[in-house]
């Protein structure tokens, strides 16, 4: 996989992850060309589409478009399906993730990727290992600092969007 | 597991995002992150100490503000001291925020590497984790020159934790996809392939990935892989789906290591062990089976991770191509998803079939699907799908059903998306071309391409069928009478003027027998199109003007007067008016005889490759579907492969390329348009270094180095004592892409220990009328005279580019310049005063002797200019010292033109002899 972006249907940018070395300029351009086309397309078309030399694999989930760059010789269902790992992940993670979640909480999205991503390749593909590894990395803190809570006094505005839960369109 | 409870919750990230949240508009937005930025920059650079808490908060918001999209240029080092705070959740911010945002050439890299190694070092696996994915993430030369030696140790220690391996497993491929060269092979490999059999699934499918990479490059290396890969795949395919715990996924067996596994065996042939290779045919067997039986669940996870392993295998098949019964097997398989509701297993489906059609054992089979493919074309919604169709029905077509093909690719064409609509024309040109038994056939079905989508129309078709139809002489009377009736209708396109002006000058003869196609007809039928035509066309049938005045002397009189009128011979552009004077002096002035010589009908073309394929392999780049003219895959090799071969070939004969193509959109003047049209084009294979411009850069740090038709190369260079650093701008001239864009820097055998220079990877992508900027770092180690040489490779169009330069790094670049006094100056010439110090050259003047241009030119060079030392106020006297990392060497010089011989004399001392010679050669060519 070159690189990964979650955006949303505002086109606005979530999380972006490159595995392949790009400028920033190029990096802001691809992004720019890609989120446009995937957004310009309709529900029921494939979610696989020839985008420069790649293909690209994509998905919406609710408000959240997930949108891979692979190559040639890979395999676009399992594409999918890594796309489909993360989102569960992510739920299992927040409790029914919703697209606030990963934009106040982008550091945390970042993390659980790495484990489960590496190098563009899947690393570790059972869920259990996966939030395994992020609890213990989440105990090492709790031991160390104090929890505050998150949302304490700053409720955000009402976006019914990106509040609803990634799996329940 | 709700959201509050996690982690390190930061208050005032929390707050800060959703205050850029509440902002009205982009510039309240921006305004507030200025503020945050002024306020960020203000604690960092403040007295009190920050916490690691404060510290990991600002610099989350940074990051924060660069994934918004805005530019970052602080908070790097905070950063970095975060890496070496023994709190985890710094670190871990630390890392993150280098993994975003640090790239390969940041000044940091030394110290964020120090945090790596600790952490690498520290033996807690949660850290060490931590470092590898900052390394997978980054993926630096850098930091591969550091760890690259270190990982494997990491990857195959038996007490390594299974995490920690996984980790260092994907390092090590991210670092062998950047920087290749610098991970070692060693006795390691084979430990890692045996990770195959590793009993935690987990490091399994991280190290698959691996060995797929290393295998790819180095396959005999890795072969041992081929049968633990088949043994793991056998117990994956065979478990009850509770077998493998947590790595089922919807009730498929480790779908994700399936496919990689399989994947892995592509790098390879068939096994050639009996056992091993009906094992494999088992396990493919079994997941062929499998798709036949019921879903074990509605969902659609279920059956895409079981369809992604099925594709996978279809895949190795298809990648063997030595099987029969597993090959049809496949394109029946393939053949049932064709009418699947899911619109993806279709698109994939059309996609897998497109390289089945090119076997031998498969062909017929995939073409018993050719009315459910012409259906897909006429009812998918979906254009990516509809072109997938298009792309099989190219690939399954022969002589059998290519009339049938052709007719449906053409009804196709007139409600086509334009974006696929030239790809479609290029293929049915080619198919027409390629299956044609009867040429009228043919003839037919270009006119028809020219009516239905005649702006798609590029040249290359055009040509290509005026090139056959001379070449054959047994369709050149249905040509004729096919584009005069085609010219008949009252709009008609360009492109059928200009097929119809060739080929009525050329042939026009064979069917003026018959009265309504008289040779004043024709005439009178071409120039009433004339006027709606743009200035090649136009000159074009000022060309078939004169032809016909050779075939019909009868319309000679009416040719003439048309030649004669004002707005020929008085046309504004050049091009006509020339063609209409010296048309019509021609006509005037020659014999028939003559007339007859230089008119005469066009001689065949030899037979080269279709330009028209050309065209189409150029459309659709490097590395895409073999389906073109590949009428088999080669059986081992992938697609990449068969690349390199064509590249080579075109490498060593460029014409082949060349026929119709390069033809310049205004054609040149002259009588001969119809010999211009297949004129070659000038071959651009520059391996030869050029070092046409290098002395131009002695005494200067900048400019453009290279420059031809496609590309020009500039430099810009700074230079501080032992150290220098380039930056190379590689402008890319046309309009079209360079692929597979790389420059590497290499040095001649003795230069290696004399001098460092290391560039830093390129994009391998640049857009037409794009520049990208490479940077590269020298360093002077010892005195050297040779020059690196900078080596460029790309793909232009279908062909491959290599250029060599010779990278302007002189000796003189690493000078500092040194002011003394006369008096020290001199004391120090006499104490160089050994013979072998001293380097003296007598040379005549090249340019003018100007005082201000040999400052110039002087200071240019590096060194300084004293004044008032040499009694003579016409001679220049400078110093300077020469930095290498290894020692430095002090120079004095004196240059004494001689104005009335236009000579000078170039003195050099130095401590070094080989210095002293190799600054007066780079001087003396100056002047």
């Amino acid at each position: 996989m070159q690189f990964m972006l979650l955006f949303s249907r505002q086109g606005k940018l979530r999380l972006q992850k490159w595995y392949v070395p790009l400028s920033d300029k190029e990096k802001k351009k691809i992004t720019r060309e890609l989120v446009q086309t995937v957004l310009a397309r309709k529900p029921k078309m494939c979610s696989f589409l020839e985008w420069r030399d790649l293909k690209v694999v994509y998905k919406r989930y609710a408000s959240l478009y997930f949108c891979c760059a692979i190559e040639e010789q890979d395999n676009e269902l399992i594409t999918l399906e890594i796309i489909h790992r993360y989102v569960e992940l992510l739920d299992k993670y927040f409790g029914s993730v919703c697209e606030l979640d990963i934009i106040f909480n982008f550091e945390k999205a970042y993390f659980i990727l790495d484990e489960f991503l590496l190098g563009g390749e899947a690393q570790e593909t059972s869920k259990k290992n996966v939030l395994k590894a992020i609890e213990q990395a989440d105990l090492l803190q709790e031991n160390i600092d104090f929890q505050m809570r998150l949302f304490a006094g700053v409720m955000v505005p009402n976006m019914a969007s990106e509040s609803s839960g990634l799996f329940q369109n | 597991m709700p959201a509050v409870s996690k982690g390190d919750g930061m208050r005032g990230l929390a707050v800060f995002i959703s205050d850029i949240r509440n902002c009205k508009s982009k510039e309240a937005e921006i305004k507030r992150i200025n503020k945050e930025l002024a306020n960020i920059r203000s604690k960092f650079k403040g007295d009190k100490a920050l916490d690691g808490y404060s510290k990991k908060k600002y610099v989350c918001k940074l990051l924060f503000i660069f994934l918004l999209g805005h530019d970052i240029d602080f908070g790097h080092m905070e950063a970095v001291n975060l890496l070496s705070s023994n709190k985890y959740t710094e670190k871990q911010i630390g890392y993150l925020f280098i993994s975003v945002l640090v790239n390969s050439n940041s000044d940091l890299i030394r110290l964020i590497n120090n945090g790596i190694k600790n952490d690498l070092a520290s033996r807690n696996p949660t850290f060490m984790n931590l470092a590898l994915h900052c390394i997978a993430n980054v993926g630096s030369r850098e930091m591969a020159e550091a760890f690259a030696s270190d990982i494997p140790r990491i990857l195959v220690a038996g007490d390594t934790m299974d995490s920690v391996k996984q980790s260092a497993a994907l390092c090590l491929l991210r670092l062998n996809r950047t920087s290749p060269d610098l991970v070692p092979m060693g006795e390691w490999t084979a430990r890692v392939v045996h990770l195959l059999n590793d009993q935690h699934l987990g490091v399994v499918t991280a190290a698959t990935s691996l060995i797929t990479t290393l295998a790819q490059k180095s396959p005999d290396d890795f072969k041992t892989s081929i049968s633990l890969a088949v043994a793991r795949l056998s117990r994956i395919v065979t478990s009850a789906s509770i077998d493998l715990q947590d790595y089922t996924y919807y009730f498929v067996a480790a779908p994700w290591l399936s496919v990689k596994l399989l994947r892995l065996l592509q790098c390879y042939p068939p096994p050639e062990d009996a056992a091993l290779r009906s094992r494999l045919t088992e396990c493919l067997e079994t997941i062929l089976n499998k798709a036949q039986e019921p879903p074990k669940s509605k969902k659609v996870q279920h059956s895409n991770a079981k369809n992604a392993v099925l594709f996978e295998a279809i895949s190795l098949i298809i990648h063997h191509d030595s099987e029969p019964t597993l090959l049809v097997r496949a394109c029946n398989q393939l053949g049932q998803f064709l009418q699947h509701r899911e619109t993806n297993l279709r698109y994939l489906a059309l996609e897998s079939m497109c390289t089945l059609a090119s076997s031998e054992f498969s062909h017929e089979a995939v073409k018993t699907h050719i009315d459910t493919v012409i259906n897909a074309l006429k009812t998918e919604r979906d254009v990516s799908v509809r072109q997938r169709a298009v792309d099989l029905l190219y690939a399954m077509c022969d002589r059998s059903n290519a009339k049938q093909i052709v007719a449906e690719m053409l009804s196709y064409l007139e409600t086509a998306d334009y974006s696929i609509r030239e790809e479609i024309v290029l293929k049915v040109a080619i198919l027409a071309e390629k299956y044609a038994v009867d040429y009228t056939w043919y003839v037919d079905t270009i006119l028809n391409l020219i009516r239905i989508a005649g702006d798609h129309v590029s040249e290359e078709v055009w040509y290509r069928v005026i090139q056959i139809v001379i070449n054959r002489d047994d369709v050149q009377g249905y040509a004729a009478k096919t584009v005069f009736e085609a010219l008949q209708a009252p709009a008609c396109h360009e492109n059928l003027v200009k097929v119809g002006g060739y080929i009525l000058g050329e042939f026009g003869n064979l069917i003026a027998g018959d009265s309504r196609s008289s040779p004043l007809v024709q005439f009178n039928l071409l120039h009433s199109k004339f006027h709606l035509c743009s200035v090649p066309t136009r000159a074009l049938l000022l060309s078939a003007y004169i032809k016909f005045i050779n075939l019909f002397p009868e319309v000679k009189a009416t040719i003439q007067d048309v030649l004669r009128s004002d707005s020929q011979l008085r046309n504004a552009d050049v091009e006509l008016q020339q063609r209409a004077v010296e048309y019509l002096r021609l006509s005037c002035i020659a014999s028939t005889d003559i007339l007859a010589t230089v008119l005469e009908e066009m001689p065949p073309f030899p037979e080269r490759e279709s330009s028209i394929l050309a065209k189409l392999k150029r459309k659709k780049g490097p590395g895409n579907r073999p389906d073109i003219d590949d009428p088999r895959r080669n059986v081992n090799g992938n697609t990449e492969h068969s690349d390199n071969k064509i590249e080579a070939t075109n490498k060593g004969s460029p014409p082949s390329f060349t026929d119709l193509l390069n033809l310049n959109s205004t054609p040149p003047a002259g009588a001969n348009l119809l010999v211009d049209v297949f004129s070659d084009n000038s071959a651009l294979a520059a391996t030869d270094v050029s070092e046409e411009n290098f002395s131009r850069f002695v005494c200067k740090n900048n400019g453009v180095i290279f420059e031809n038709q496609l590309l020009q190369i500039g430099l810009k260079s700074e230079y501080r004592q032992s150290l220098g650093r380039i930056y190379v701008f590689y402008g890319n001239k046309t309009s079209t892409q360079f692929l597979s864009f790389s420059s590497t820097v290499t040095s001649p055998d003795t230069l290696e220990n004399q001098l460092t220079a290391h560039a830093k990877t390129v994009d391998p992508v640049i857009e037409g009328g794009a520049q990208v900027q490479q940077i590269i770092n020298i360093e002077c180690v010892s005195d050297f005279t040779d020059a690196p040489v900078l080596d460029i490779q790309f793909r232009y169009g279908g062909t491959l580019q290599n250029i060599a330069v010779k990278l302007p790094v002189m000796l003189n670049k690493f000078f500092q310049p040194t002011e003394m006094a006369s008096q020290d100056f001199f004391q120090r010439w006499k104490q160089l005063g050994a013979p072998q110090q001293e380097v003296q050259k007598i040379f005549k003047a090249n340019h003018p002797m100007d005082t201000d241009v040999t400052k110039a030119k002087i200071l240019g060079f590096g060194i300084a200019l004293l004044d008032q030392v040499d009694p003579n106020p016409e001679n220049f006297v400078a110093a300077g010292v020469i930095h290498t990392k290894n020692t430095q060497v002090g120079c004095l010089l004196r240059l004494e033109p001689n104005a009335q011989a236009q000579m000078y004399r170039l003195t050099l001392r130095t401590s070094r002899e080989s210095v002293s010679q190799r600054l007066c050669d780079l001087l003396s060519d100056q002047f």
